[in-house]
């Protein structure tokens, strides 16, 4: 089964439940974790990849939890009115969801491939690549 | 008897509308199927182009007088400091320049967002740009504080004068290290995870005219967008041309360009200011220069490919930052282009700092111009040095003990 890449949004108030566990342990769910920013008594944010056959099932539990649920690939932005296409954010992407399209030598993002690293956004000269949470 | 072409033969065919002008890129192919000769007979004109990070980058300006007067000994463009140390009103503002409160790398890397190269964007794109000015006060220039704001076209002069550009051929850079290093050539992966190399190749201005037998003093050019002129040779103009390891292929190196022109005929879109993470802020500089085919020879190095091109391969983590004059062999802008290259036996991913597809825009755009009637070539009124002047770099003596980081 094809896993999905999402964002969760805790609030303050769930931010101390330990609902991973229960992703795992109740709906039988495969997590991977990429990002976390969770403290208690803080909104938080975490990025993971998921997948299962109780999918659907799952993120209803955890919205129920008050815990807003999205699609990650909206969440690394590229500027395209910035981005020259000069190529130095290709060879640090780890994922390969910036690479040249060849001969014409132009960057392109594929969002899918995109495990929200954020090196991009550090290697780009021109600031054309934005991470929005 | 070879192909022989004069300047003015060539400008009459221009403004004839008859001009046949090709990019450094389409030239390739019309050699490699029409032969040198007939192709040498054919074009007038081969454009190149580049668009990358060039420091060695500013822009002089005279900000008008005050009532009272004032002159100038501290100067700053929206919080970036520029010169001072010339006439009244005179400054020059470096795209290195950074604000006084920028945090540098004291949380390494940093990430110098803004500096002098993003100033020089704004004022160009017309935006309203904060105009700082202190002086001590004099009899002739009492006043001692002024702020006030400025746009390009309030300006009396505003030359982008960029002491070195448009660099023939580059280090391609690599980290043999252990951690990851912030450089201008990039981000670099330490055990050589990923490579960079920055220039146009085969559409790169002075790769293409490698003896420096057309590009001069005075050589009228594309810069930024508008027109300018190549001054002088740029700083660390140490031009070489030796065999590449391939047949009839060259390692060009060391020639660089003084280049000027009217910011005000200038556009945003080929002045970009840039930041490189733990390094510092830059510009991205837009070139192009005209290659006019006078000769067989003169075309042979104008269709060089990116496979007859080479250059060498330094590590950052360590030689260059050292100034061992190590390498790690020579790749071809084929290899480099093609994504992963080949290093003591290790592939690595390779990717450019130079927009290529941009490098091509500005070939076009000034195949256009010229095409069109409106951009003539210039004969130059001095030649540059080149690779058999054997002018070579000096070290710095040193003197002293320094720190460092």
């Amino acid at each position: 089964m094809k896993s999905k890449k999402i964002v969760l949004r805790f609030p303050a108030t769930s931010a101390d439940q330990p609902l991973i566990y229960y992703l795992v342990k109740d709906y039988d769910l495969v997590v991977n974790i990429i990002k976390a920013n969770i403290n208690p008594h803080k909104e938080g944010t975490l990025i993971m990849e998921l997948s299962g056959a109780n999918y659907e099932q799952g993120i209803e539990y955890i919205r129920s939890c008050g815990v807003q649920v999205q699609p990650l690939t909206e969440e690394i932005v590229r500027n395209h009115d910035r981005c020259i296409s000069c190529g130095a954010c290709t060879a640090v992407c780890p994922s390969g969801a910036l690479y040249i399209e060849r001969p014409e030598m132009n960057v392109v993002f594929d969002g899918e491939q995109c495990i929200v690293c954020q090196l991009c956004t550090r290697a780009c000269p021109v600031r054309a690549m934005e991470a929005r949470f | 008897m070879g192909v022989q072409k004069t300047y003015a033969e060539i400008n009459e065919r221009i403004r004839q509308g008859k001009a046949v002008v090709v990019t450094a890129e389409e030239v390739i192919q019309l050699v490699k199927t029409e032969g040198l000769t007939e192709t040498a007979r054919k074009v007038d004109v081969v454009t190149t182009g580049t668009f990358s990070p060039m420091c060695s980058s500013g822009v002089y300006l005279n900000f008008g007088h005050s009532a009272p007067r004032i002159r100038g000994h501290k100067v700053w463009l929206n919080g970036v400091p520029a010169y001072g140390g010339i006439a009244a009103v005179d400054t020059y503002l470096g795209a290195t320049a950074l604000p006084d409160d920028d945090p540098l790398n004291s949380s390494f890397p940093g990430e110098f967002r803004y500096g002098g190269g993003h100033v020089i964007h704004e004022l160009v794109a017309g935006k309203p740009v904060t105009l700082k000015v202190w002086s001590y006060g004099t009899d002739c220039y009492p006043r001692r504080e002024i702020e006030t704001e400025v746009t390009l076209d309030q300006l009396n002069e505003a030359v982008l004068f960029n002491p070195r550009n448009a660099y023939q051929n580059y280090n391609v850079a690599v980290n043999c290290g252990s951690r990851t290093i912030y450089t201008y050539m990039g981000m670099l992966k330490p055990h050589m995870a990923n490579i960079h190399y920055s220039t146009s190749g085969q559409l790169s201005p002075l790769l293409k005219d490698p003896h420096f037998r057309t590009i001069g003093v005075g050589t009228k050019i594309f810069l930024g967008g508008g027109e300018g002129y190549v001054a002088w040779n740029g700083t660390q103009h140490f031009p070489s041309v030796q065999s590449g390891p391939a047949e009839n292929s060259i390692l060009a190196a060391g020639g660089t360009l003084t280049v000027l022109g009217d910011l005000k005929g200038m556009s945003p879109k080929w002045l970009l200011g840039a930041s490189f993470i733990g390094y510092g802020a830059t510009m991205v500089v837009g070139i192009g220069i005209p290659i006019p085919i006078l000769d067989e020879e003169v075309l042979r190095y104008a269709a060089l490919s990116d496979a007859d091109l080479y250059a060498p391969v330094v590590d950052y983590s360590d030689a260059y930052p050292n100034r061992k004059p190590e390498s790690l062999g020579l790749l071809s802008y084929a290899e480099l282009k093609s994504g992963w290259v080949t290093i003591k036996g290790k592939e690595i991913p390779s990717a450019p700092l130079s927009s290529y597809s941009k490098a091509k825009e500005i070939a076009e755009i000034l195949k256009d111009w010229i095409q069109g009637g409106k951009f003539e070539l210039t004969v130059p009124v001095k030649t540059l040095p080149t690779p058999a002047d054997g002018v070579v770099g000096k070290p710095m003596p040193d003197k002293g003990t320094s720190g460092v980081k």
